[in-house]
């Protein structure tokens, strides 16, 4: 119980509210040990007390003590966490709706994260480019994807640090297992470069889209399933067919979908080395290279560990 | 809602995949995925094979069934494509025997009337590929192998079911791993 108490006197005092030690206890004792209030809710109960008492708001209270962890971006894969972090906003989004006053990227040298600020969190707008450091925003998940909500109890400082933003590479090394749809010969809206589906954008809705060349593969090693975005330079080099190819090959055919079915005649099950990085689910692949065969030197160690039983 | 994951293609030999016939749904949902259990404890719904396609029938009465047997180094796998397998079916009807193929597929287990339990896949696709990624094949089933076997001492509850089933005796899926290895050293 004392500990508690001093605790208590220690969380005011840094609001320069200074309560004696005996105040406390009297108070905290009465409840825990007279009327068999569990500790925490004493706690509480005491807390709430002397905030009445000396006019502290409550949110002063709770935001000034319990600030929220520090984290880097590519840790920030818990739904509902509350966090800190530095980073560099790195786009911005025109934004659809009135309730949101900013949308877009931000960055650290971990990874890239999605923000959402809220219109009624009143804070002041943010520049392409800055950074900032940002306290007390909460981590959700939508549609699989991890994004910060920047609200009403956050706050964001403008700070002189340069954050470099970068994604560490990774390499994975698998089988690939399967194209998927949505690569081939797709076709991209001109305003905001979305994949059109029938023709359409999600945002633009019917446009004139312009060509590109994508592969959205799955590369598995027996352990994991990882899914691989191969943009059109890389495409090209791993398929050794053009933007050009691919558009006269699917004009001839009437049809966009056979620029997917040569890609899979060419690739699949075969075994690949994937280097790039991380965002959400996807390695966007800076390289794909094919592994011609297998390592003899692992065959030895692997006959070796099946032998020993 | 949980993030929809693909499920990871396992890696089996032919023998193993013989051997297994534990099947289970993973919770009560009309959707829920559907498992094979092997004796070495891999949750199976999705595997990769790579092997030598060496027979190739259309066994189908009205319309279009191909029945084809992959060989491993341990064994072989009967895959059958119909005409909800379009893509595989095509290249089964298409291609020439023997051939090394890459098969992605799904496991499936069917009882004779006889009883008899008979393990088959239901391939999502078929790639002809070389005698290298076959090769590769087998280094990699046999890593993904010997690790789960290695594993098979640990009380996860697959492997305390596997065990408890199979009553599965390690040392013949390690020497079974070995033996495929050590085909490959010949061949060179």
């Amino acid at each position: 119980m004392k500990d508690i108490s001093q605790d208590i006197r220690k969380q005011f005092l840094e609001l320069d509210v200074d309560i004696s030690l005996e105040d406390i206890e009297e108070r905290l004792d009465k409840l825990i040990n007279k009327f068999k209030v569990p500790k925490d809710e004493a706690r509480r109960s005491v807390i709430n007390y002397f905030l009445k008492e000396n006019n502290v708001p409550r949110s002063e209270f709770y935001t000034g003590q319990s600030e929220s962890p520090q984290k880097k971006i590519s840790e920030m894969n818990m739904d509902g966490k509350w966090v800190s972090f530095k980073g560099k906003v790195t786009q911005l989004w025109d934004n659809s709706h009135e309730s949101i006053s900013q949308a877009g990227l931000v960055g650290d040298d971990s990874g890239i994260i999605k923000f959402t600020k809220w219109a009624n969190a009143e804070l002041s707008d943010l520049v392409e480019g800055q950074n900032y450091l940002f306290k007390n925003v909460v981590v959700n998940e939508w549609n699989g994807r991890y994004q910060v909500n920047i609200n009403k109890t956050s706050s964001i400082k403008n700070i002189e640090e340069e954050i470099e933003v970068g994604t560490a590479t990774v390499d994975f090394s698998g089988a690939m297992v399967d194209i998927q749809s949505g690569s081939g010969l797709i076709k991209r809206c001109p305003e905001c470069n979305r994949a059109l589906t029938k023709g359409a954008c999600m945002e633009h809705g019917k446009v004139d889209g312009v060509y590109d060349l994508r592969i959205k593969a799955i590369l598995d090693d027996g352990v994991t399933a990882q899914d691989v975005i191969v943009k059109r330079e890389l495409a090209e080099q791993v398929t050794s067919l053009t933007l050009e190819n691919a558009i006269a090959l699917a004009a001839d055919a009437l049809d966009q979908t056979v620029v997917l079915e040569q890609m899979k005649k060419l690739l699949v099950g075969k075994y690949y080395t994937s280097t790039g990085s991380r965002v959400d689910r996807y390695l966007i692949a800076e390289s794909l290279v094919e592994i011609p065969s297998f390592d003899p030197d692992e065959l030895d160690e692997l006959i070796a560990a099946a032998e020993v039983v | 809602m949980a993030e929809y994951t693909r499920e990871v293609s396992r890696r089996i030999f032919a023998q193993e995949f013989k051997d297994s016939n534990l099947s289970f749904k993973d919770g009560d949902d009309q959707y829920a995925p559907q498992y094979l259990l092997t004796p070495t404890a891999a949750r199976v719904n999705r595997m990769f094979i790579v092997g030598t396609l060496v027979e190739k029938e259309d066994i189908g009465t009205d319309s279009e069934y191909w029945r084809g047997r992959v060989i491993d180094p341990t064994g072989s796998f009967l895959i059958y494509a119909g005409q909800y397998q379009p893509e595989a079916a095509q290249v089964l009807a298409e291609c020439e025997t023997p051939a090394f193929v890459a098969i992605v597929g799904k496991p499936s287990i069917y009882t004779t009337r006889e009883g008899d339990i008979l393990t088959s896949v239901r391939p999502e696709s078929i790639c002809i590929v070389d005698g290298e990624v076959r090769d590769m094949w087998v280094v990699d089933t046999a890593k993904n192998t010997l690790f789960r076997l290695n594993e098979l001492d640990n009380s996860s509850s697959d492997v305390v079911k596997a065990k408890e089933y199979y009553n599965t005796d390690s040392k013949l899926y390690y020497s079974m791993v070995a033996d495929a290895l050590k085909s490959l050293l010949e061949s060179e």
